[in-house]
């Protein structure tokens, strides 16, 4: 009996899983029996690091890193399932579940010296602040003046049709939640968008679901440039490996700074240890120097260029472009810009 | 004094009493100001946001649509940070936002704003909601936005502004406390120099207060008067009988006297002799008595309305001096004079007591055969007449009792007297402002009185 009723709970938690759609899984075990299990957008490369890090300063206890979409994570937490903690890039639905309660508040000595935009009442917390850029290919530039602004890529691919057919990348915001985020919030900043969307579409854009891919294909050569990639991931490339064909472009007019937000859901179990790991992530999130940094820092004041723009601000504007009717609208006027045949 | 306690801390506790209870009134009407000010701003941004949302409901193809504007609820998480919530209802099917979002009032009214308080999520928000009617097709259909916050913000604003009440209302509270214990001890202040006025008095001065009394002051100083009039009254009357009983007396012992004097000088016998001499003497020690309790009277009755005629002490010593030369030289005392003007201001009878008195204590208790010294100095400050015999001197008692009526000396046995010479003088003195010292000489035996008067 006790055997079948385990084969049961087995089985359903195998379909969970199954439901889940999980780009990656590692569970760190610990010495202890405690497992701290975090969600999360970011892909294991750049944060395992930091995952080995604070574990060596906690050997007991195990961490079960999970990444899921943005997307995903905002399903998965919204439907109670069990994480401890859910760090997601993108603010939007990361927001929407903090205001419609799926967070549990959570106070320390680390979240008041938080600067006030980048947490919300308690409950979400920014630990990184990554602005959105532009990553070309310098072989396919070659010859071609350097964009700055979005009106001099406006002007670089209209005037080379044949040069970057086929060869623009970027995110297809109807899958990705960062992607929509980026779009949304740059739509509404800068009306140079939609014209940079009607000529990417003449284009035949290739739409990519992560930063990572786009840059894989950019460095291959297989894109001329990938435009509103997460500069974290570019960069954290480019440390990587020597790739001189990547190059990264901020866009001087505008860019879009993201914060990756950090939660602990309602129905979190390991409280403290989540809380903890919390407070190592606003810690690191807060250092002003650059050094050995394995996540990019909230502030950099050193960077001037940083002082421009804020970042997307943490705050209910966010979910007007998550109501299921502007959503569909901004989506219909997005298809229309990017998919002209 | 520790039944009743002290006015002042009476008064000063009842005025904290008083503002502490203002202090807390004020606190909570700002709290409770605040809280609604703090309200209304709210209700104010959800109208905002309500009818912004409103606004831009429009239809295609008969069909309602709505893009949420930005600034909708932008303003909201510009203000506070509350979690937001809103559903739109075209008719009764949703158009968009929470669905279980239900409940609070509706308007009647297209146009209207209506904002109610409902429960949901477990938390308290604030709702408004605005209906208006949008032509869908042929048939106008009325869409109702509600938008609704937590109330997180508006705690904490009028938590905020509670919490600045509630320090300035107990500095106002402090401040109010100092400011009560001044004003106590400035409205008694009238009290305290009242209290002054009266103690500072000396002992015999029984004239009716005269000073500028507040209304409260009035009746007790009035009380006060009478009660010192009448008690003037009843001592100036006991001394008018005891100069009148003094009087009385002093006359049939003169008779007496020289009745005894006849028989003294008739009788033959030595024994009798004898006797009549001590009776003639304590006849006159009798007589001296009565003279001084007559000469107290009239201290203690023409001090009080004093004559200021300039006197030359100078003259005064040697009248007196020559008024008792006869008694001294009984004793063959002589009285060494030594005189410069001296010129005071004040009651030449008076006075001339004093010096009398002293001068017959002098004589009184000095040996045979021995000198008096009377000297009359002035330097232009005070004016001093010092009686110097050479007597047995004051005694190792303290000084200053000797002034005191029926007071004598420690060393005075076997002389007759009444203890009230230099009571007589020192009241003189007192009433002029001037005063009595008495030391013993610097050398020899012997003691020396001096009578000090500001010069005229």
């Amino acid at each position: 009996m006790r055997i079948a009723c385990l084969a049961v709970c087995l089985s359903l938690w195998a379909v969970c899983a199954a439901a889940q759609e999980i780009e990656d899984h590692r569970h760190y075990p610990g010495t202890g029996s405690q497992v701290l299990r975090i969600v999360s957008t970011a892909d294991l490369e750049v944060f395992e690091p930091f995952l080995l890090r604070f574990q060596a300063s906690r050997p007991a206890l195990g961490i079960d890193y999970t990444v899921v979409s943005s997307a995903e994570l905002h399903r998965a937490i919204r439907d109670g399932m069990a994480y401890d903690l859910a760090l997601s890039s993108a603010m939007d639905l990361q927001f929407q579940l903090a205001n419609d309660g799926y967070a549990r508040a959570y106070r320390s000595e680390v979240t008041d010296a938080l600067p006030d935009w980048a947490r919300w009442r308690d409950l979400i917390f920014a630990f990184t602040a990554e602005p959105a850029v532009m990553v070309i290919s310098s072989e396919r530039f070659d010859g071609l003046p350097l964009p700055a602004t979005r009106q001099d890529l406006i002007t670089v691919l209209r005037d080379n049709p044949d040069r970057f057919r086929g060869a623009v990348g970027t995110y297809d915001v109807r899958d990705s939640g960062l992607g929509y985020l980026f779009a949304t919030q740059e739509a509404r900043s800068s009306d140079a968008y939609w014209r940079l969307s009607e000529v990417m579409g003449r284009l035949d854009p290739q739409l990519y679901c992560c930063s990572a891919q786009m840059i894989d294909d950019v460095a291959e050569g297989r894109l001329a440039l990938a435009y509103n990639v997460l500069g974290s991931y570019a960069e954290e490339r480019l440390a990587r490996e020597d790739n001189s064909n990547l190059r990264i472009i901020r866009m001087e007019d505008f860019a879009n700074v993201m914060l990756r937000t950090a939660m602990i859901p309602a129905n979190a179990e390991a409280v403290a240890e989540a809380g903890a790991m919390l407070d190592a992530l606003l810690t690191e999130g807060m250092r002003e120097a650059r050094g050995d940094l394995v996540l990019p820092p909230l502030q950099r004041s050193s960077d001037p260029e940083r002082l421009s723009f804020g970042p997307i601000r943490l705050g209910p504007a966010l979910m007007v472009y998550l109501d299921p009717l502007n959503r569909r609208a901004f989506l219909e006027a997005w298809e229309n810009a990017m998919e002209q045949r | 004094m520790s039944g009743t306690g002290s006015i002042g801390r009476r008064l000063t506790l009842l005025l904290a009493g008083v503002a502490a209870l203002l202090s807390v009134l004020s606190w909570g009407m700002v709290t409770s100001f605040a809280l609604q000010a703090a309200e209304r701003t709210q209700d104010n941004i959800l109208a905002a946001s309500a009818t912004i949302i409103a606004e831009t409901l429009r239809t295609e193809q008969g069909e309602v649509r709505l893009e949420l504007p930005y600034a909708a609820f932008s303003m909201l998480g510009a203000v506070s940070e509350d979690a937001v919530y809103y559903r739109v209802m075209a008719g009764d099917d949703m158009l968009t936002g929470y669905e279980d979002l239900t409940g609070g009032r509706q308007p009647d009214l297209p146009g209207q704003v209506v904002f109610d308080t409902i429960e949901y999520r477990g938390a308290s928000l604030r709702m408004a909601s605005i209906t208006r009617l949008v032509l869908a097709g042929t048939q106008p259909q009325p869409v109702t936005v509600s938008v609704a916050q937590t109330r997180n913000g508006i705690g904490t604003i009028a938590g905020d502004l509670s919490q600045t009440a509630a320090i300035m209302s107990v500095a106002f509270f402090v401040l109010a406390v100092a400011l009560s214990a001044f004003a106590a001890r400035t409205s008694l202040r009238p009290l305290t120099d009242f209290a002054q006025a009266v103690s500072r008095r000396g002992p015999s001065d029984l004239r009716p207060l005269r000073r500028e009394a507040p209304a409260e002051l009035a009746p007790l100083m009035t009380s006060l008067n009478r009660l010192m009039d009448r008690l003037g009254q009843s001592i100036r009357r006991s001394e008018d009988f005891i100069a009148e009983a003094a009087h009385r007396v002093r006359t049939p012992l003169a008779t007496v006297r020289a009745q005894a004097e006849i028989v003294l000088h008739s009788t033959e016998s030595e024994d009798e002799k004898h006797r009549l001499r001590k009776m003639i003497r304590a006849v006159d020690e009798s007589s001296r008595s009565a003279g001084q309790l007559l000469d107290h009277a009239t201290v203690a009755y023409r001090a009080e309305n004093l004559a200021r005629d300039q006197v030359d002490l100078a003259d005064l010593a040697a009248t007196v001096a020559d008024a008792l030369r006869p008694t001294a030289s009984m004793k063959d005392i002589e009285i060494e004079l030594t005189t410069e003007s001296a010129l005071v201001l004040g009651d030449p009878v008076l006075l001339e007591n004093a010096l009398r008195n002293v001068l017959d204590n002098a004589v009184k208790y000095s040996a045979d055969e021995t000198t008096i010294a009377l000297r009359v100095a002035s330097d232009g400050i005070e004016s001093v007449i010092t009686v110097c015999d050479q007597g047995p001197g004051l005694g190792d008692g303290p000084v200053d009792h000797l002034t005191e009526r029926f007071r004598r000396g420690g060393n005075v046995e076997g002389i007759v007297g009444s203890g009230l010479g230099l009571t007589i003088a020192s009241d003189v003195l007192t009433a002029h402002s001037g005063r009595l010292d008495l030391h013993s000489q610097e050398e020899g035996p012997g003691a020396c009185v001096s009578l000090v008067l500001p010069s005229a």
